[in-house]
């Protein structure tokens, strides 16, 4: 036994040794994951998407790429503890992470410190990027969401006459609505109707009323699922026919399962599907990922990989591994033509790309179209 | 407002009433005999939903007889819950019974939680109840119909009980004074089973109405409808059935009412429930229809 450990011991040491000399060859890259805890699907389905990329490209200006991941078990403390390890122990050029916005707020002002780049996959909450020079996003924020969605009213279902009911205990539903309405009125349309409802509300029979009574041409109702699927109810017994529109917070099998027949042609803004998948890297994406996961992607695994090639883009651009100039070679993202789309990095570091509607039909979660900003 | 949307607002108001009413009546019940707010009628009301459910879902059933088991059921349960948590507490303070009320409701929200999870579940409305009905440009739900009938039979059976047999002369003369009553020879433990189960089994039933309105069931449902007809209670008079009935109706409508006047307070409905609350306590804490009840000593 004795000999084992002593054995162990010596291994690891030559391990830690050799890994170190080759350090200066390696490019590391820190990602910040919630594998473990309550958004560890969320954490896994990324991981898939950013172990993937590293496949397809394993090796930038010349070097191997080596991802550290570390757990933040869905907390907010951990993400900070596991930032600050990224950074003091492994000397990361620059991370990838974390899902959860308030997760990622905890772990951005560590890397903003150190001025090493961060680039979240997922967090679309606003504050996340704001006022950071570091801090960058794979994904669309919130207010585009909005803007998305007024668009896609306006040309698609050529809507002008809008109505809005948003639950007011959610920041992200009143922050959809607001964007929704800013938008929306600047191509011209009108908002004829705004109410408000709250999360674990069952009857919106008054709302509705009201609504009806405006008879608007399409109703943007950006609540979470149970919320959404209550009201698609309520609305189609009313007799309301103008077509429902949402966020990607409706996007669970129970806004079906809840609301059957009612939620049939309903639509929601989100951040992939493959059937939208345009650009040839994505094409390439969703061949991959089929042969390798035998399942249809997921809009997270897609950002994890858009936020891992974005990050290489940038190191191959500023032909270096400083931090600071990986920095510059982010913020300096043109048209990158990604999986989730074309992407460009805008002054606050957030992703300014197309997203994807989508809709129910017969019972499915459908592709409808693409919107571009 | 057209006369048209007027209308729609109203018949809204009545069906949303009429259900606050339904549950309402169970904790005026309760009240009147015990002077317990049972605050976790509630959550009797959530199971009584989530029974039917499973009835309709595992075994079957059809909507009719699932209702028939969830109302038996529940009642059993309103009367294990009597014994288990409220019987040993009959003489403490008054002030225990609801600590324990408050206790009993908590246990029932994270039972639920664990035994049915969290994830909400969509309900099944039978088609007789789904059909749309319209009267000048008014679109009523036929459920909203059917729920009116059903509550009225109720109603009647209740009175019946109440104030033609002897179970009923029972309740009252527990309600007037429960030490006399016992000393009259009635057993004022077999009445305060009853009460309860008859509560529940009313909780029951509008639990079963309000997830086929609302078809989305989860194990804290309860609470809001739970407190609203509290308030409905309230605003009718505590321990009195008919005050109950009464205040539910004035809710739903008033609840309706503000949102369909003053759409831009739409998001302070149940703040404007608790308003009403605050108001009836300070101007007439009796409500509408109770009496002034002497404090014992």
């Amino acid at each position: 036994m004795k000999k084992l450990s002593l054995f162990l011991v010596v291994a690891l040491m030559v391990l830690t040794f050799g890994t170190t000399s080759f350090a200066a060859d390696e490019v590391k890259i820190g990602v910040i994951l919630p594998m473990t805890g309550p958004v560890a699907a969320f954490g896994q389905m990324t991981w898939e998407g950013i172990e993937l990329a590293n496949e397809l490209r394993p090796q930038v200006l010349g070097k191997p790429v080596k991802l550290i991941l570390l757990d933040d078990k869905s907390d907010k403390v951990e993400a900070a503890n596991t930032a600050s390890r990224l950074i003091e122990k492994e000397h990361v050029v620059a991370g990838i992470g974390a899902v959860a916005s308030s997760n990622t707020l905890s772990a951005a002002p560590i890397f903003e410190k150190a001025k090493v780049p961060l680039i979240t996959p997922a967090s679309t909450n606003p504050l996340v990027t704001q006022g950071k020079k570091f801090i960058f996003r794979a994904c669309f924020i919130d207010p585009f969401q909005g803007k998305v969605a007024a668009k896609f009213a306006y040309n698609n279902l050529k809507a002008r006459k809008a109505a809005i009911l948003v639950d007011i205990a959610q920041d992200y539903c009143v922050g959809l609505a607001n964007f929704f309405e800013k938008n929306f009125k600047a191509l011209g349309g009108e908002i004829v109707s705004k109410t408000f409802c709250k999360t674990g509300d069952q009857d919106f029979s008054a709302q509705l009323t009201t609504i009806k009574a405006k008879n608007p041409d399409v109703i943007y109702i950006p609540n979470y699922y149970t919320e959404d699927a209550l009201i698609a109810k309520q609305a189609r017994e009313m007799g309301i026919n103008a077509p429902l529109l949402s966020g990607d917070g409706a996007q669970a099998p129970q806004l079906i399962e809840i609301g059957g027949k009612a939620v049939e042609g309903m639509y929601y803004t989100t951040h992939f599907n493959e059937k939208a998948a345009s650009t040839e890297l994505g094409k390439k994406y969703v061949e991959i990922y089929h042969k390798k996961f035998n399942k249809s992607p997921n809009a997270l695994g897609a950002l994890g990989f858009d936020a891992y090639y974005i990050l290489l883009d940038a190191i191959e651009r500023a032909g270096s591994l400083d931090p600071v100039k990986i920095r510059d070679g982010i913020a300096a993202t043109k048209d990158f033509k990604g999986v989730t789309g074309v992407i460009t990095i805008d002054e606050n570091g957030n992703a300014i790309k197309s997203a994807v509607i989508e809709t129910v039909k017969n019972g499915k979660f459908e592709f409808v179209t693409v919107v571009n900003p | 407002m057209s006369w048209e949307s007027f209308f729609q607002n109203l018949s809204n108001g009545i069906s949303l009433g009429g259900l606050y009413a339904l549950i309402a009546i169970g904790y005026s019940m309760v009240y009147g005999i015990l002077r317990l707010i049972n605050f976790a009628h509630g959550d009797i009301f959530m199971l009584g939903a989530y029974i039917a459910f499973y009835g309709m879902l595992i075994f079957s059933l059809p909507w009719w007889l699932s209702l028939i088991v969830s109302i038996i059921l529940t009642a059993f349960i309103g009367i294990l819950i009597d014994k288990g948590a409220y019987k040993p507490l009959r003489n403490a303070p008054r002030i225990s019974a609801l600590i324990t009320a408050i206790g009993v409701s908590f246990f029932l929200e994270n039972l639920g939680l664990v035994v049915f999870g969290g994830r909400p579940k969509g309900f099944y409305r039978p088609h007789i109840f789904d059909e749309i009905i319209t009267i000048k440009g008014v679109r009523i739900l036929s459920l909203t119909f059917y729920s009116l009938v059903i509550t009225a039979i109720f109603l009647v059976l209740l009175f019946y009980i109440v104030y033609r047999t002897k179970t009923g002369l029972g309740m009252r003369a527990v309600s007037t004074d429960m030490e006399t009553a016992r000393l009259m020879g009635i057993d004022v433990d077999k009445i305060i089973s009853i009460t309860f189960a008859i509560g529940s089994g009313l909780a029951a039933v509008g639990g079963v109405l309000w997830a086929m309105k609302y078809p989305q069931i989860n194990p804290l449902m309860g609470i809001f409808p739970g407190l609203k007809a509290f308030i409905a209670a309230v605003l009718g008079g505590i321990g009195s059935v008919g005050g109950a009935l009464l205040g539910g109706f004035i809710l739903g409508i008033a609840e309706i009412m503000l949102v369909a006047f003053m759409p831009q307070l739409s998001g302070y409905r149940d703040a404007f429930a608790f308003l009403i609350l605050i108001l009836i306590l300070l101007v007439k804490p009796t409500g509408l229809l109770g009496v002034e009840v002497k404090e014992k000593a």
